[in-house]
């Protein structure tokens, strides 16, 4: 399934949809869709084959959670198409990027625009930090560091029964500082899994700021390369340059992108509240409508009336 | 009008660790969330950052415990447990280290889903040896935790409420002790951290319905006073009702049941909380309805133990508070 829109527009649809949401909401998780927008677009837009969704456009309301008296329960992988050998599987290891991934899925025509005015509200499905059931998740990750780990073991296990489909993670940069993402890369190594690949959005940030001032992880790319990944470091708001990077070999071993960027990378008005850029709020109506008018001009749309 | 108070555990942590060189404030990258940000700016030297690495963090806690200081460490309480089991195994509980483990977010207090919300934290706490287990119910006793789980030899886990919080008490935590709020025939109502507020919301209608409730707070969960709150069930004609912002399973209500059992109390014991499920994400409001933690789970639940409708129905019920999901007292929205 590809979509007629350029992935230049899809990231940008991104950003309008994701500025709209904090604005209308007093804030949000918005400096992730200035990192992560070309990411999430390239991935959706033209590298993951993935087959039509199967699932409703518009979502349906929470349906329980996994047990023996609801069979029923399905996740929300649905979004991303059957799970048939040779289609592509995405999971997103850092959940709290669920409103940008969100986004993607709207503006690859994956779920319908009122799926995201579900977002956070009781009772529905559209979590604020994605769990499994919520629209293209497969499995739960709102504690961070244990997606690699999942994919590895989804890839391990496709590649012994013969599915030429891949399997890639999108991660965050905060991941790296628990040990069980090395962990995950060395069994990758061990076990010569080529068929995973990770697209790591490197902003540099994390909740108390930046990672240097947090703690340092130091040349993450060496670091991964020494536990066994092959890894290509990028300009993460680079399209053709991503492009490049999924394109190098690395036979029996995972294939780990850092795209490097920026969290206010489309938003310059963020960077008046750089290095704490995890969760913004407006502190004021006032900067709430400043940030409005500079925003939606950067994005080239009309700023949000967010009184209605 | 209940007064709320506004991040109580910063004033609190700060007035109490201030100046102490044996206290350490350890922090997981969620400083502002767990409100020790501007303590973090004004006591810089007392101020460990640990990054998103839990598992390290908690035998690191050790070490430190080793070297004679008393960390408190802050995270979500979810990630002080569940990834670093091992380590809070290993490295503090069973060498009985002075760390102090302040877990933010208890059971649905957020609308962060199963990752983010901690469900079964006080079964798995009561069943590790050495641990004290504490949790606060309003702003007066969040901030004496600090003070409370300082007294104690060895580690504790404390459930810790942030941003805007009620004050429904004047007296600070007194480790061991409970809280008798009133002193009915009919029926004991058990309950700990926020299903304490729930509690009082339908004092009034039970009342009106001519029911005298007994109700009691808990704030220390491990050790326990089993002596006394069999007092309070040797009170009551009819029976017990536990109400928990946990699993029905290992949290107050098994505490509660078991006391009887020991003592062999053929009294009838209705246990709510969530049943043997786990939640996922919404406002706390619609949580406790969703899955029976609120007033009218309460009444239902003792409807069902005196076999009897009283009629009472939401409006009867003292008016529920509503949380800003954004607020400033808050770092994010969760
Ligand atoms: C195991 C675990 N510890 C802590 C958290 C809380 N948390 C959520 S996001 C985050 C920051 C992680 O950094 P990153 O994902 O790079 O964040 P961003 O770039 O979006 O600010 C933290 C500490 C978590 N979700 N999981
Ligand atoms: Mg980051």
């Amino acid at each position: 399934m590809r979509n007629e829109k350029t992935t230049e527009e899809v990231a940008l649809g991104i950003r309008r949809r994701v500025f709209e949401h904090a604005m209308r909401n007093n804030g949000g998780y918005l400096s992730q869709a200035c990192s992560a927008a070309e990411q999430l677009a390239w991935l959706y837009n033209e590298e993951l084959n993935l087959g039509a969704p199967t699932l409703p456009p518009v979502p349906e309301p929470f349906q329980g959670v996994p047990s023996a008296d609801n069979p029923d329960y399905h996740t929300g992988a649905g979004y991303n198409g059957p799970f048939t050998p040779e289609y592509d599987r995405l999971f997103i290891a850092p959940a709290h990027y669920a409103l940008v991934a969100y986004a993607t899925l709207i503006e690859t025509g994956r779920m319908a625009p009122e799926g995201l005015e579900m977002f956070n509200k009781d009772g529905s499905s559209v979590e604020m930090i994605g769990a499994e059931h919520s629209p293209g998740m497969e499995v739960h990750n709102g504690t961070l560091g244990i997606g690699l780990s999942t994919g590895a073991g989804l890839a391990w296990g496709r590649k012994r029964r013969g599915e030429p489909g891949r399997t890639w993670v999108f991660m965050s940069d905060g991941e790296v500082q628990e040990g069980q993402t090395w962990e995950a890369v060395q069994a990758c190594a061990f076990h010569g899994i080529d068929n995973l690949y990770a697209i790591m959005d490197v902003n540099d940030q994390q909740c108390d700021g930046a990672m240097s001032s947090v703690m340092e992880v130091g040349d993450i790319a060496t670091k991964f390369r020494n536990f066994g990944a092959a890894c290509v470091e990028v300009d993460g708001h680079d399209l053709s340059a991503i492009r490049d990077a999924a394109k190098e070999a690395h036979e029996g071993r995972p294939l780990i992108i850092l795209a490097r960027t920026s969290p206010f990378h489309t938003m310059s008005i963020l960077e008046e509240r750089f290095p704490r850029l995890h969760y913004v709020r407006f502190k004021s109506e006032d900067e709430r409508a400043r940030f409005n008018t500079s925003i939606a001009a950067d994005l080239g749309v009309d700023p949000i009336d967010y009184a209605h | 009008m209940v007064e709320m108070v506004s991040r109580p555990y910063a004033t609190a942590f700060e007035k109490f660790a201030a100046g102490n060189p044996d206290i350490l404030c350890l922090s997981a990258d969620l400083t502002s969330s767990c409100e020790i940000d501007g303590f973090r700016d004004r006591y810089p030297d007392q101020f460990v950052s640990m990054g998103m690495a839990e598992q390290n963090m908690l035998s690191f806690a050790g070490g430190l415990g080793l070297a004679g200081f008393r960390p408190f460490i802050h995270t979500f309480g979810v990630f002080m447990y569940r990834r670093p089991y091992d380590q809070l195994m290993a490295s503090i509980a069973y060498p009985r280290r002075k760390v102090r483990l302040m877990g933010f977010l208890p059971g649905v207090t957020t609308p962060g889903g199963m990752t983010h919300q901690s469900i079964e934290d006080i079964s798995v706490m009561r069943s590790i040896p050495n641990m004290t287990i504490l949790e606060t119910g309003d702003a007066t006793e969040v901030e004496s935790i600090c003070e409370a789980a300082d007294s104690i030899d060895g580690p504790v886990w404390c459930r810790v409420l942030r941003g805007s919080v009620p004050r429904l008490f004047d007296t600070p935590i007194k480790v061991g002790e409970m809280r008798v709020l009133s002193e009915g025939d009919d029926i004991l109502v058990v309950t700990a951290g926020i299903t304490t507020e729930e509690a009082m919301r339908a004092r009034s209608a039970l009342a009106n319905a001519g029911l005298s409730i007994r109700h009691i707070h808990l704030h220390t969960i491990k050790p326990f006073d089993h002596r006394q709150l069999l007092d309070h069930i040797g009170s009551v004609k009819h029976g017990v009702v536990t109400l928990e912002n946990h699993v029905t399973e290992g949290g107050i209500g098994s505490l509660v049941a078991e006391t009887m059992a020991d003592a062999g109390v053929g009294k009838r014991l209705v246990r709510l909380g969530l049943k043997d499920t786990y939640a996922h994400g919404g406002s706390r409001p619609y949580l406790m309805r969703y899955y029976g933690l609120d007033a009218l789970a309460l009444v239902r639940g003792i409807e069902g133990l005196m076999g009897q409708e009283f009629g009472i129905s939401e409006n009867d019920l003292d008016a529920a508070r509503i949380d800003d999901v954004h607020s400033l007292v808050k770092a994010e929205a969760l």
